[in-house]
C-alpha cells in the first residue's frame, strides 16, 4: 500500500533468517506485501508497511517469524487500557 | 382449459414452488394440486404450498433457490444474484442497522450443481461476506463451507480468533465435507490467515489449505488461473469508495456520547455574568452545537474522505488538520458576531473532536499496526484532553467578559 503509509519504525515484526525454510507461506499471506522471496529464504522488504497482522507468523512452519500481533483500532486500545488485553473489543462486536 | 379457468386457476393458486411440487409428485403419486379444476375461491389469494424441505420450526432463507441430493441428504442451493431483500439488508448494515445480528447459518451449501471434484470455497457467516462471494461466483459449480464467525467479516473474525484453524476444522466435521468431495483441499479467503493456520488445518482434518485472493471479484480469475493469484490480488487497497462505505457506521455510533456533548455544550453555554440565562444557552448554545457537529463531521467525515491528501501519517494530527481548516471557515462565517475568545474556544473544540475521532478512525483502516496506534494515542491523548478543557474553560470565561458570544 503505497499511498498508505503510517507510522515509520514502530512494528514488532521480526524474521530469524537462519530459521526460513523458503517455503513462502508468508510471502502469500501478507496484504501488504511486507515479504518477499530472495533466493531461497524469505527478506523482510517494507518493514514499515507491517501492520502487525499476524498471519505470517500464524502460518510460519519453522517459527521463523515473530510479532505480537493485534488491531491496530483506537477503541480497542482504550478498552484494553481499561479492561486488559482480555476485556477488550473493537467496535460493538 | 378456458380462459375464466385459467384465471380462476391464477387466483387460487399461485406460482408453486416448482421443485418443491415435483419433488412432491414423485413421492405422492396421488397428490393433485388443488383447483385444478376450476373451482372458484373466495378470500384472498392462497400461497403456494409448502416446500417439501421445510421443516417445523424452520424456514427456507430467501437466497435458497433448490436443494441438492448428496450422499449425506440434501444441501441448499443459493442464489448468485441479489434480490431486494440482500440490497436492503446491506444498505441496513451500512448504516449500523442490524448489524451484530446480520448472519447465515454455518454449514454447507452449494452453488450451481458441484459434484464431488468441486472446488470448496469457505467464508465467514456474516451475511455480507456470503452474499458478496455468492454474487461473484455466477455460473460456477463450487461447495461453500459457511463459518460460524458470529456474524463477523472474514479479516475482523480472524482477528478475533473465530474465524480459526480450530472453526475450519469442526466445519469440515460436522458436514462429513470428506464424503461429499473426493479431493482434500479448500480455498480460504487469504485476510482469513491471520486466525487460520493452514499446517494445524492440514493436521486436523486432512485438508490442504489454499489461499483464495482477498477480494471475492478476483476470484473467477484466481481459478481459472489455477490457483495463482497475481499481485494485485494479495494486497489490500483502501479506495475512496472503501473508505466512504465505512462513514456511516463510525456516525451511527457516535450517536449517545454526542447527544451528551450536545447537552453539555447547551448547559454550559448558558452560564454567563446574569449567572445563567435561557437566551445565552440558546444563542451561544446553538453556535456551540453547530461546532460541535462540525468537529465531528470533520473527523468522522472529511478526515477518512479526504486521507491520502491531509498531511501527516498519524490521524489524531490529521483530524487535527481537517478541523482547523473547517473550523477557522466558521469561525470566518461566524465572526462578526464572535469575538476573538469565544472564537478561540470553539476552534479549539472543533480541532480537539476532529482529532480525536479521526483517531479512531485507525480501527477500520486495512493498515495501521497495533503498535502504532498505541504510540500515537500515547502521545494524542493528553493533548486533546487538555486542548478540550482549555477549550471549555475559554468558552464559558468568554461569556463573563464579552456579553454577547
Amino acid at each position: 500500500m503505497e499511498e498508505f503509509r503510517y507510522l515509520p519504525h514502530v512494528s514488532t515484526l521480526r524474521l530469524d533468517e537462519s530459521l526460513c525454510s523458503g517455503c513462502g507461506s508468508c510471502t502469500l499471506v501478507c496484504p501488504h506485501g511486507v515479504m518477499a522471496m530472495n533466493g531461497r529464504k524469505v527478506q523482510v522488504v517494507d518493514h514499515d508497511g507491517c501492520m502487525e497482522c499476524g498471519a505470517c507468523m500464524n502460518n510460519c512452519p519453522t517459527g521463523a517469524i515473530n510479532l505480537s500481533p493485534g488491531v491496530g483500532c483506537a477503541a480497542f486500545i482504550i478498552k484494553s487500557w481499561l479492561k486488559g488485553k482480555e476485556g477488550a473489543s473493537c467496535g460493538t462486536g | 382449459m378456458t380462459e375464466k379457468n385459467q384465471s380462476t386457476l391464477a387466483c387460487c393458486s399461485p406460482r408453486e414452488n416448482p421443485a418443491g411440487l415435483e419433488l412432491m409428485n414423485r413421492t405422492l403419486p396421488m397428490f393433485t394440486p388443488p383447483n385444478e379444476d376450476g373451482e372458484v375461491c373466495c378470500g384472498p389469494k392462497q400461497g403456494p404450498r409448502s416446500n417439501l424441505f421445510e421443516k417445523p420450526g424452520y424456514r427456507i432463507q430467501s437466497y435458497v433457490e433448490d436443494f441438492i441430493t448428496t450422499p449425506l441428504g440434501p444441501v441448499p442451493k443459493i442464489k448468485t444474484r441479489l434480490d431486494r431483500r440482500d440490497l436492503l439488508g446491506s444498505f441496513g448494515v451500512r448504516v449500523g442497522f442490524g448489524r451484530n445480528d446480520y448472519k447465515v447459518a454455518p454449514g454447507l451449501y452449494a452453488l450451481g450443481r458441484p459434484d464431488s471434484d468441486s472446488i470448496v470455497l469457505v467464508t465467514a457467516n456474516y451475511k455480507l461476506s456470503f452474499d458478496t462471494l455468492r454474487k461473484e461466483m455466477a455460473d460456477m459449480n463450487a461447495w461453500l463451507l459457511v463459518l460460524d464467525t458470529r456474524g463477523i467479516n472474514v479479516w475482523c473474525a480472524a482477528g478475533k480468533k473465530n474465524f480459526s484453524s480450530e472453526e475450519v476444522i469442526s466445519q469440515v466435521k460436522n458436514t462429513n465435507l470428506e464424503k461429499i468431495v473426493s479431493h482434500r483441499k479448500l480455498i480460504l479467503p487469504q485476510l482469513s490467515a491471520t486466525g487460520v493456520s493452514a499446517l494445524q488445518v492440514k493436521k486436523g482434518c486432512g485438508f490442504e489449505v489454499i489461499w483464495g485472493p482477498i477480494r471475492a471479484r478476483d476470484i473467477k480469475a484466481f481459478l481459472s488461473a489455477r490457483y495463482q493469484a497475481d499481485k494485485s490480488m494479495r494486497l489490500v487497497t483502501f479506495t475512496l469508495s472503501e473508505r466512504l462505505v465505512l462513514t456511516p457506521v463510525e456516525g451511527t455510533q457516535v450517536i449517545k456520547p454526542l447527544l451528551l456533548v450536545l447537552l453539555i455544550m447547551f448547559i454550559l453555554s448558558g452560564i454567563g455574568p446574569g449567572i445563567f440565562s435561557l437566551t445565552d444557552l440558546w444563542h451561544r448554545g446553538l453556535i456551540a452545537a453547530v461546532s460541535v457537529m462540525l468537529g465531528v463531521v470533520s473527523g468522522m467525515f472529511f478526515t477518512p474522505v479526504l486521507l491520502p491528501w491531509v498531511p501527516f501519517r498519524s490521524f489524531s494530527l490529521k483530524g487535527a488538520v481537517t478541523g482547523l481548516f473547517f473550523g477557522l471557515v466558521l469561525i470566518s462565517l461566524y465572526f462578526h458576531p464572535m469575538n476573538l475568545l469565544s472564537s478561540l474556544a470553539l476552534l479549539l473544540l472543533i480541532v480537539t473532536l476532529s482529532s480525536y475521532l479521526a483517531m479512531n478512525f485507525t480501527g477500520s483502516t486495512p493498515y495501521t499496526s497495533p503498535s502504532g496506534v498505541e504510540k500515537e494515542m500515547r502521545r494524542a491523548i493528553p493533548w486533546q484532553s487538555a486542548a478540550a478543557i482549555l477549550g471549555l474553560i475559554i468558552w464559558v470565561v468568554s461569556a463573563f467578559i464579552h456579553p454577547f458570544i
